[in-house]
């Protein structure tokens, strides 16, 4: 499939699972009251008319879409993230929540709900967010400084081993301070396991710049990567400072992962599925994965809280369970055609 | 069951042991020394017959049917150890208080309980045996405690999270006897039966036409529907619950509720158990404040009711406080 090709039909895929979740959800709202709701708002000078009610009106604009934007925002994050990071280590098997970022927001959170518990509902997020991108900080400032003294042959590996350690050592103290509080287990399992439930358009529009942000840098460094894939020496030759490009995509790719993991919680698989299947349709250069990622990863969640939000609806599942139970076949499906993994 | 006599509960027993020897014939030789080996102790069962009157030490050796079988306890227990804040709760009620010497971080009532670092959930039996417990209470056996304990010699009641309001009182009355003040547990059951009658009475117990949502936590949404005990509490009053509709049996009663159906169910009482949650606690000014929630009835009318969360998620003595509370929102509602 060519770039320009595989780039209409992952944005043509987007609004289509925007589309469904708008019009699926336990409120069963009159699609046809909805369509005309949705058009009315979008195109409020044609005057349309609804027979949607006050209420039914609050429930797709206060409730459902807030929720399907903020699905798209975050899958699209997550995606974006796991494939800068993959672009960075040069490792087809690195996620977004790599050199102590998941564990970072974790234990960020987990502190949060057990000593701040009475701050009220906002200081998690806030936590979650530092405690990410803190994470990813130490590791990468340990990686840097132990790859000085490296038996291996390059720093990426050093980099990726210290976010290993780094990761087991926040995981330690977050479950050291977990079992201290038991009457918190719930809350802060419940936000481990990821969920969108609670979704507003405060949250989306708290998160709108840092994922602004983030995305253009990685999106800009879509060549950098390519260069990069050849290794530092052969980067080095064509003029790129290896060093500092890694620096850039990995704090790029922290920050869009960290404002993610704010308002969903830790949800898996996205961004480690999400880039090999965008590399599936197009090719390895990060000039078409990451874009790709984006847009593939932004419809992947929105399909998938929608069927969490569905299949036992009026109950929900949490978003973890669909997104591995859908991305684990679909990533088999992806690797068994997938020539060159690398990069 | 408010008249306990000696001879009543022999029979009870005996008729226990008859019946458990019919239904497992195959054992049946073997069951029959072990019970008569004790011929002093009374079996009492879960169910709620119980024994007492004579004086509290006199009553031993007893045994009672716990969560984790039948437990004999030898003689008065001077040394408690309660892992489980309703347990506490029970205990204290029953007139048990001075034989308390540690309850677990959870427990927080009444005041004045001899609070410590010691874990319900991940318990520390080394931990635990430092206080010399003749006895050790908890809702549930994690982490080994039971088998433990049995290794110490130190008996262990596990006194689990209730189905129903019978099996509430049948504990409060389970640990009364364990602990030597039987008479007393009755009493306090009876007590608490016949507030809750009258707080039924006062308000009415057929409000069919009320809806209510119960929520236990807010992100995500979680309920309890009417097939748990907090759904048997407020059934008492015949309301209707909205989570019913998303209850599946996989989920023992607590689902996962959509917040867009919450909104278009249209409860007319919200009651709040998460007003101290640890991810930030709600309450009616938080929820009136939420999205697309301002439209639900009970947010109209102001009927969301922040209750007092460890009444709410206990089911011990101050059980007829939370009958209360809620009977309160059903004559405000059905006005």
């Amino acid at each position: 499939m060519s770039r320009r090709t595989a780039l209409c039909a992952a944005a043509a895929f987007l609004v289509v699972a925007v589309l469904v979740a708008a019009f699926v959800g336990a409120a069963d709202l009159n699609p046809l009251a909805t369509a005309a709701a949705l058009i009315d708002k979008a195109a409020p000078f044609l005057h349309l008319p609804t027979s949607l009610d006050p209420l039914d009106k609050a429930v797709l604009f206060q409730i459902r879409l807030p929720r399907v934007v903020l699905g798209a925002l975050v899958g699209a994050l997550l995606a974006l993230a796991g494939a800068g990071y993959q672009g960075v280590f040069r490792n087809p098997l690195v996620d977004s929540g790599m050199l102590g970022a998941s564990a970072g927001a974790g234990l960020g959170a987990t502190l949060a709900i057990v000593y701040l518990g009475g701050a009220g509902p906002q200081v998690v997020p806030v936590a979650a967010f530092v405690g990410s991108l803190a994470g990813v900080a130490v590791a990468y400032a340990t990686g840097a400084a132990a790859s000085r003294h490296t038996v291996l042959s390059d720093g990426v590996a050093t980099l990726l081993l210290a976010g290993i350690a780094v990761g087991s050592f926040l995981t330690a103290v977050q479950t050291f301070v977990l079992q201290r509080s038991a009457s918190d287990i719930q809350a802060v399992y419940s936000w481990l396991l990821g969920s969108l439930s609670a979704a507003s358009w405060q949250q989306v529009t708290t998160i709108l710049p840092y994922a602004a942000v983030s995305s253009a840098i990685l999106l800009l460094h879509g060549r950098h990567l390519d260069v990069l894939a050849v290794g530092d020496e052969e980067a080095r030759a064509l003029g790129l400072r290896p060093g500092l490009t890694r620096a850039i995509v990995v704090a790029a790719s922290a920050l869009a992962a960290a404002s993610a993991v704010a308002v969903s919680g830790l949800i898996g698989f996205v961004g480690i599925v999400i880039p090999h299947i965008a590399r599936r349709l197009a090719g390895p250069a990060y000039t078409g994965v990451l874009p790709l990622s984006l847009l593939i990863g932004a419809g992947f969640l929105v399909l998938a809280d929608t069927l969490a939000r569905t299949v036992l609806s009026p109950a929900e599942l949490p978003i973890g369970v669909v997104t591995a139970f859908v991305g684990a076949p679909a990533f088999v499906w992806v690797l068994r055609g997938t020539r060159h993994v690398g990069t | 069951m408010n008249t306990p006599l000696r001879l009543a509960a022999f029979a009870a027993a005996a008729a226990a042991c008859a019946t458990a020897l019919a239904a497992c014939g195959a054992s049946a030789s073997s069951t029959t020394p072990a019970s008569t080996t004790t011929p002093a102790s009374r079996t009492t069962s879960s169910a709620g017959s119980q024994a007492g009157a004579a004086s509290a030490t006199a009553a031993f050796p007893v045994t009672v049917k716990a969560g984790n079988g039948e437990v004999t306890l030898k003689s008065y227990p001077t040394r408690i150890v309660s892992l489980s804040a309703t347990a506490t709760e029970d205990l204290y009620a029953v007139g048990a208080g001075s034989q308390v010497v540690a309850v677990d971080q959870q427990s927080d009532y009444p005041a004045g309980v001899p609070k410590t670092s010691l874990s319900g959930l991940t318990p520390n039996i080394e931990a635990i045996a430092k206080y010399n417990p003749s006895l050790v209470i908890a809702s549930q056996d994690s982490g080994g405690l039971v088998a433990g304990m049995t290794k110490l010699g130190i008996p262990v009641l596990i006194e689990p999270a209730v189905a129903t309001i019978a099996a509430a009182y049948a504990q409060i009355e389970q640990v009364g006897q364990a602990t030597g003040h039987a008479a007393k547990a009755v009493t306090v059951a009876t007590g608490m039966q016949r507030q809750i009658a009258a707080n039924v009475k006062q308000a009415g117990a057929s409000h069919q036409g009320l809806t209510y949502y119960w929520e236990l936590s807010a992100n995500p949404f979680y309920s309890a529907a009417s097939s748990t005990f907090i759904g048997q509490v407020v059934g008492l009053f015949g309301l209707k619950n909205i989570a019913d509709k998303a209850s599946k049996p996989s989920d023992g009663g607590y689902p996962q509720v959509s917040q867009e159906y919450i909104v278009t169910a249209r409860p007319q009482i919200i009651f709040l158990a998460d007003n101290q949650a640890a991810d930030g606690g709600q309450s009616p000014a938080i929820v009136a404040k939420r999205p697309g929630w301002s439209g639900i009835p009970a947010v109209q009318h102001d009927e969301v009711i922040g209750l007092n969360d460890d009444i709410a998620s206990r089911w011990g003595p101050r059980l007829p406080e939370l009958v209360g509370e809620i009977a309160q929102a059903v004559e405000q509602a059905s006005k």
